[in-house]
């Protein structure tokens, strides 16, 4: 192991665009970095605002949630609610302290498997460049 | 006659509120005195500390410890009444979920004292003192308890039974839990929410609910709300959603938003992450077929960016018992 950071990422899927696309970056074997542990949801409208704190809290750098491009949506509009969601949640997590470039949202439609590594890249070097994140619940607490 | 069994209310950061809502049992607060000895209370008793260093361990039978934990004095109190006590009541929104104290912990202890000593439009400070754990001075040093670098609810120093949610908890739940003991009922399971519902204020509130999409959002001096719809459905943001029942709905009753001072429903660990939850899927975005995925962004923008202080309203109770429990630094 080198001293480089190597941030821990996150990653919410929808199991049916990104999670595909995911599967087909995978099978076309095109690099990208490591850093990041997949959670297959099975919509984007499912990842509780709860679940990207508790990521944080337990340790991540980062988390990105993926979603169909709207339209696509499986459930009509689950990306949506998710999308309303983000938008909020990053005003909350900026001022508990978290910048936006660790909470990314973005769009994976299941053929775009070049998009899928492009934002698995540019996160991972945007984490990167942040450094780890410290939750407050781990400062010294006197 | 039988002894009786001893009750104490201890308060540590908070505002006294807790106590005038146990006051205003009224009459009942006459039944508690027939049933219990009333052994500790500095808000209300002349009673000191050392009347409790006194005490066999667990001679109180119940303490309701009301205030956050600040300080060190705030701690050592908690450590002492637990070890005094046989049932530890954490009692009310501070030493439950932390509450307004508890938005300190958005900011560093320096800029907290900072504001409060050296910037405080109210406060003449020429000398620039900030107090510190120890002071040198001609006679000897001089000690005060030491400031903490955040707000911790009571759980977080010592073990504790129960809790009763509310800011201040409602004088009725008050008698509930009372009574029970009184009755002699078998006491709930350890660590549960006592005092209140397990659902949200939603279910206690009786105004007219329809399918929820929010054009803009309102506070409150900006609109006379309609008394008899949904609040939340008017734009104004309701927190009762995401708030624990057992008050009674009060404020929505009177035209009035939930602050969220119950907590967290029972199975909810994050009262802000939940309110984002709920409020971030019932956006009204209108038609959004004909728009670019960075025109539904602005407008999203445009729609949530009226409500000026997220974390200030969405944990306005819970910050210190939330998940990420303040700001990262």
């Amino acid at each position: 192991m080198s001293g480089e950071f190597e941030p821990k990422i996150v990653g919410f899927l929808c199991n049916w665009c990104s999670y595909a696309g995911a599967d087909k970056a995978g099978t076309a074997q095109s690099p990208y970095p490591p850093n990041v542990s997949i959670v297959k949801v099975m919509c984007s409208g499912r990842v509780d605002p709860q679940f990207v704190m508790a990521a944080f809290d337990k340790g991540a750098d980062g988390v990105i949630m993926l979603a169909c491009h709207p339209g696509d949506c499986h459930y009509t509009e689950g990306n949506l609610r998710a999308l309303g969601r983000h938008r909020m949640l990053l005003r909350l997590l900026e001022q508990l302290g978290i910048e936006k470039e660790r909470c990314v949202m973005d769009y994976v439609s299941a053929g775009e498997s070049e998009k899928f590594v492009k934002v698995i890249n540019d996160t991972v070097r945007a984490v990167r460049e942040l450094g780890p994140f410290r939750p407050f619940s781990s400062h010294s607490g006197k | 006659m039988a002894k009786k069994p001893k009750i104490g209310m201890y308060w540590a950061s908070s505002c006294g509120g807790c106590e005038i809502a146990l006051v205003n049992l009224h009459e009942r607060i006459l039944d508690i005195d027939a049933n219990f000895d009333f052994a500790f209370c500095p808000c209300l008793l002349d009673t000191k500390k050392k009347d409790i260093d006194a005490m066999p361990d667990g001679d109180i039978a119940i303490t309701f410890f009301n205030g956050a934990i600040r300080n060190e004095e705030n701690k050592e109190m908690a450590q002492l009444l637990r070890k005094k006590s046989g049932v530890l009541i954490a009692f009310g929104s501070c030493s439950s979920e932390g509450c307004i104290p508890a938005l300190s912990n958005l900011h560093s202890m320096e800029e907290t004292l900072k504001t409060v000593y050296l910037e405080n439009p109210t406060i003449d400070n020429p000398a620039c003192i900030i107090p510190r754990p120890e002071t040198d001075m001609p006679e000897g040093k001089l000690h005060i308890p030491a400031f903490f670098d955040r707000v911790k609810t009571l759980r977080d120093v010592v073990d504790v039974d129960y809790s009763i949610p509310g800011c201040p908890p409602e004088p009725h739940q008050i008698w509930n839990v009372v009574d029970l003991v009184i009755q002699g009922g078998p006491l709930p399971p350890k660590g549960s929410v006592i005092g209140a519902g397990s659902s949200a204020v939603c279910d206690e509130c009786e105004r007219k609910k329809e399918d929820k999409k929010i054009k803009r959002f309102y506070r409150t001096y900006e609109i006379v709300p309609d008394s008899e719809k949904c609040l939340l459905e008017q734009g104004i943001v309701c927190m009762g959603i995401a708030t624990r029942d057992g008050c009674g709905a009060l404020c929505p009753k009177v035209n009035m938003p939930c602050t969220g001072c119950y907590g967290t429903p029972e199975g909810v660990f994050d009262q802000g992450a939940k309110m984002v939850a709920a409020l971030g899927s019932v956006l009204d975005l209108g038609n959004t077929k004909s728009l670019s995925e960075d025109e539904i962004e602005r407008r999203i923008d445009k729609l949530i960016g009226s409500v000026p202080d997220y974390a200030g309203v969405f944990y306005k109770y819970s910050l210190a018992a939330s998940i990420l429990k303040g700001r990262s630094r």
